[in-house]
């Protein structure tokens, strides 16, 4: 049974881009774009993981963690953070908003990959 | 001899009544009884001093002569007294409140305290005084004679001895026993001035007895004495207009600046509202002693003998007619007249001399080491009375040296021309502050040399000046001929003299006032003298009492504090011998406060504040700016301070400001990197990642090949651009942009514009409007071109409308071309509206792909073509107006 992924991102290019890799490593690979809902589709979808960009349209990523976080379903659902802005402020509010992995845009698609293997096999 | 011995001990009696009265005087005023002697009849009666022999021999000899021009003297008084009332108010108050002792003195203190000026004043008023004196005792010599020449052993003994010179030291002795018998601190002498009081009141009575004698004893009333008046030479007299004006100028001018007058006007003065009385009780005064004159003068005239001297007609028309008692009345009004005046002259004149001459030649003698006061009182009058020897002693020498024949109105005259020079600088000095010392001294030694030497020389014959030197001048200089100066031939000796001392004096005193600079203590005395009516009150006496002391404890509490306060003043009045807390308000005591006070307020404050208290003492003008003073330098250090606070907050304020500025810099720029690193990392992501798969190559389709290739592509391009970007913004923000101005069609802007974003190809349709559009324009065609562009393209990203359309509208408002761009989408949301021109701001909820850059770029570019963009609100979609500049040439087409 393969794994479910739920990647939160608002440009098309990359979710194309991790969406081959994780499918081609054999995942199910769901998406969404918008940072309003992403918490209730999280919930709806319950994912094995979620990918989790930080700067979406609507609301941001360390939002959206927190509040999964708060909720029972999702408090210990692994969630893969990922950022364009790659300064150690950013790796702090993302640990802090309780990110499982923290990984900086652009990234290599072997590490995302190996991030995500780590991240289900705990 | 009989008669000789009766005069002479008539005037004997008559000086030890005067003596007796000025006696009970001070004894009166001592016991401070002597408030009737603080009238002011007392003080009109005083200034009759101005009537000397001169007035009351002399001014019927003068009418015998000369006519009615004897009644100049009086007049120039009477303007003074009626019509310059203000002015001797002004220099009786400065007189009193600067503690003024003399005209030397006056002028002196008002100059900066210039002691060469006080010797100046000084010698030339002794030189101007002398033929004065001399002429009172020609006057009183010649009504010995007079009495004398019908007694044959008298005759002899008038011949024999020299009747000048007993009167001189007679006259001598008596105003040494009557002016220096005691030292007054304010050199005031109650008892000399009701003796001459007493004499002025005989003198007045003596003259108009003989008046009424003569009117109605010999002339036989009023009508008829009229019609002799008429028939005399007298009645024949004309007025010699220049004369007249100058002799009432100079009387009036010498009774200002006489030493004698300066005496009873000022220094003898007890109160100022006593001028309000003299004011016209003098000029009656006068009236009434010119009132016989021209009878007295006609009937001398027709009944003596051709060749008497009228200058004794007072005394010789009674003689000729047998009334012994009669002249004796009259022998002693002239008597009165000349000691009155010789106490008075010598008592100002040994005053001046003293102080101005004799003491400070003795301090420096003795380096001030005078054993103590008393030591210093002795020295003070016996200079006092060596002066009064010496003053009359040179009278006696003028009196002999100039023979004795002259018109005692002529001497008297001489005196007044003398004395008038002191009064450029006397009324100078009270009424203008630019008059300064050098100028003064310059206006007194010319004015005193033409006078000694056109008026005073000449007057004692051949003996001073040689008939060479009066006919062709010294070293025959033509125009320093004495009574020609400067060419002026002709004229009057005295107007002569008068004139030219005067007008130079003046003149010298004013030009040299103007082109000297004061001492700070001439300013300072000037700005007292000129406006002490806004300085001073009244002064009155100081009359302390317990009252007082409470007012100067509850003061004292304020500025020492109480405990303090209550110590010291309970000390003070243990040390005089009382029990509590008010001791009496001793100078001495006073002192002590003021001391202790100027601890805590400095010592003018301190001394302004008892004086305000003891409410007599006026707060001086020197006291006032002392306090200021000190305020001045209490304001300034505490507005230094002040300021010096001030700059500090100011500089914290700065510096708080510059941190705040620092701190948003930073905020903003770490968030500006962040949002380009942002803006750069996302392409780099897509193209990393895709470029990997395709380096990999695992799982592709030949599709996804093409696909994933044009993706890496699409975001390069993408990079470049958002590089192109930033670094075009960099260079238009910071001015550095170099622009291409041209000339060309707006349309033709508009239509390359709309060609470039390729809206051919997409669903947007561009509509243009507007008549203007035609327009010709200076300015870089291709930058504006990149406006329009982004708009464009704006339109085309963001225009949510079913059938998107753009309206380019061109209007021309004013000087300037407004293009506004406008589409029938939804527009930007009010919130929005400020924000769409921040850099990196996107509307949320838009899929786009700019940076987010190219408004902001848009707007700087607007900026540097001299126009603006803005967001056009309310047009029903969104809507930019671009407004720019118009050239300053229309197309020519």
């Amino acid at each position: 049974m393969s794994k479910r992924v739920l990647i939160i991102e608002d440009e098309p290019n990359i979710i194309e881009a991790i969406s081959f890799i994780l499918s081609r490593d054999g995942w199910h690979v769901d998406s969404h774009s918008n940072g309003h809902d992403a918490v209730s589709v999280v919930r709806a979808r319950a994912p094995d993981l979620v990918i989790l960009d930080v700067m979406l349209p609507g609301r941001s990523g360390y939002e959206i963690l927190t509040d999964l976080r708060a909720q029972p379903e999702t408090q210990d659902l692994p969630v893969l953070m990922l950022t364009a802005r790659g300064q150690a402020r950013d790796r702090e509010l993302a640990e802090r908003a309780g990110a499982s992995r923290f990984m900086t845009k652009p990234f290599s698609n072997a590490d995302v990959i190996e991030a995500l293997n780590a991240l289900v096999a705990r | 001899m009989a008669t000789l011995n009766i005069l002479i001990a008539v005037c004997l009696a008559y000086v030890a009544m005067l003596f007796a009265v000025a006696f009970m005087a001070e004894r009166a005023a001592l016991r401070g009884r002597g408030n009737w002697l603080r009238s002011p009849w007392i003080y009109t009666l005083s200034l009759s001093i101005y009537c000397t022999a001169w007035t009351f021999y002399g001014a019927v000899g003068y009418a015998a002569r000369s006519g009615l021009e004897f009644l100049t003297i009086y007049l120039g008084p009477t303007l003074v007294m009626v019509g310059w009332w203000w002015a001797l108010r002004k220099m009786v108050r400065i007189g009193r409140t600067q503690r003024i002792t003399s005209v030397a003195d006056l002028i002196s203190s008002r100059y900066g305290k210039s002691g060469v000026l006080a010797v100046c004043v000084t010698l030339l008023a002794v030189v101007g005084i002398t033929p004065y004196i001399s002429l009172q005792l020609q006057s009183v010599t010649l009504s010995f004679s007079s009495f004398a020449v019908s007694d044959v052993e008298g005759a002899e003994l008038i011949a024999t001895y020299d009747t000048a010179l007993w009167v001189a030291v007679g006259l001598a002795l008596f105003t040494i026993l009557f002016g220096t018998r005691n030292l007054d601190a304010n050199e005031r002498h109650h008892g000399v001035v009701m003796a001459i009081a007493v004499e002025a009141v005989v003198k007045l009575f003596a003259l108009i007895a003989v008046g009424v004698f003569v009117v109605w004893g010999l002339a036989g009333g009023i009508g008829p004495m009229m019609e002799r008046i008429e028939a005399s030479q007298i009645g024949q007299w004309q007025v010699d207009g220049g004369r007249w004006v100058g002799l009432t100028l100079l009387s009036a001018a010498a009774f200002l600046t006489l030493p004698r007058m300066f005496q009873v006007l000022v220094v003898e003065n007890e109160d100022e509202g006593h001028l309000r009385t003299a004011a016209w009780a003098f000029p009656t005064y006068l009236m009434l002693m010119s009132l016989f004159v021209v009878p007295i003068a006609v009937m001398g005239l027709e009944l003596m003998p051709p060749g008497s001297n009228p200058d004794q007609f007072v005394l010789t028309v009674p003689l000729s007619q047998g009334r012994d008692g009669l002249a004796m009345l009259s022998f002693l009004g002239g008597f009165s007249s000349a000691t009155s005046m010789v106490i008075v002259a010598a008592i100002a004149l040994a005053t001046m001399v003293s102080n101005h001459i004799v003491m400070p030649i003795f301090l420096r003698l003795t380096q001030g080491g005078a054993s103590g006061p008393s030591d210093v009182r002795h020295v003070v009058i016996l200079a006092r009375r060596l002066s009064i020897g010496v003053v009359l002693a040179l009278g006696y020498l003028y009196y002999k040296v100039s023979g004795g024949g002259t018109a005692l109105a002529a001497i008297g005259l001489v005196s007044f021309a003398g004395l008038a020079q002191l009064l450029p600088a006397m009324i100078g000095g009270i009424f203008w502050r630019g008059a300064t010392r050098n100028g003064a001294l310059a206006g007194l030694l010319i004015g005193f040399a033409i006078w000694a030497w056109s008026l005073l020389l000449p007057q004692f014959g051949g003996g001073a000046l040689s008939p060479a030197v009066m006919e062709q001048g010294p070293w025959g200089i033509a125009w320093l001929r004495p009574e020609a100066m400067f060419g002026i031939e002709g004229v009057d000796p005295l107007l002569h003299a008068a004139l030219w001392s005067l007008s130079l004096n003046a003149i010298v005193f004013v030009v040299v006032s103007l082109i000297s600079f004061p001492s700070p203590l001439e300013r300072l005395q000037g700005a007292q003298f000129v406006n002490i009516f806004e300085h001073s009150s009244n002064p009155q006496s100081w009359s302390g009492g317990i009252a007082q002391s409470e007012d100067l404890m509850i003061m004292a509490q304020r500025i020492l504090g109480p405990a303090e306060a209550q110590s010291f003043f309970q000390t003070e009045a243990a040390r005089q011998g009382l029990a509590g807390y008010l001791p009496e308000p001793t100078p001495d005591f006073l002192a002590r406060l003021e001391r202790e006070l100027s601890g805590a307020v400095g010592g003018a404050t301190a001394h302004a504040m008892v004086a305000q208290i003891m409410g007599a003492a006026t707060v001086s003008v020197e006291d006032l700016l002392a306090v200021a003073d000190e305020t001045a330098q209490m304001m300034e250090y505490s507005s230094q301070l002040e300021a010096k606070s001030s700059e500090l907050t100011r500089t914290a304020r700065q510096l708080r400001a510059a941190n705040e500025k620092l701190t948003q810099l930073s905020v903003q720029k770490d968030a500006f990197l962040s949002q380009i690193s942002h803006e750069l990392r996302t392409p780099m992501t897509s193209i990393r990642a895709f470029s990997e798969i395709l380096r990999d190559a695992e799982g592709l389709q030949s599709k996804d090949l093409t696909r994933y290739a044009s993706i890496i592509h699409a975001e390069a391009i993408r990079l470049t651009r958002l590089l192109d970007d930033l670094l075009d913004l960099s260079v238009l923000e910071n001015g550095q942009v170099s622009l291409n101005i041209r000339e060309g069609l707006l349309s033709d802007v508009i239509s390359h514009s709309i060609a470039a974003t390729g809206t051919d190809m997409h669903a947007l349709r561009v509509r243009r409007v507007g008549p203007a559009s035609e327009v010709m324009l200076n300015t870089d065609l291709d930058r504006l071109a990149q406006v329009f562009i982004n708009l464009i393209a704006n339109a085309q990203k963001y225009c949510d409308a079913d059938r998107p359309e753009l309206t380019i509208e061109v209007n021309r408002r004013g000087g300037r071309i407004i293009v506004d761009f406008i589409d029938n989408g939804s527009g930007i949301p009010p919130e929005a509206q400020s924000m769409v021109f921040e850099k990196f701001y996107r509307v949320a909820d838009r899929q786009a792909g700019g940076a987010g850059l190219g408004l902001a770029i848009c707007r700087e570019i607007m900026a540097r073509l001299g126009g603006t963009l803005g967001y056009l609100p309310g047009q029903g979609g969104g809507a930019f107006r671009v407004s720019l500049p118009a050239a300053k040439r229309m197309a020519a087409r």
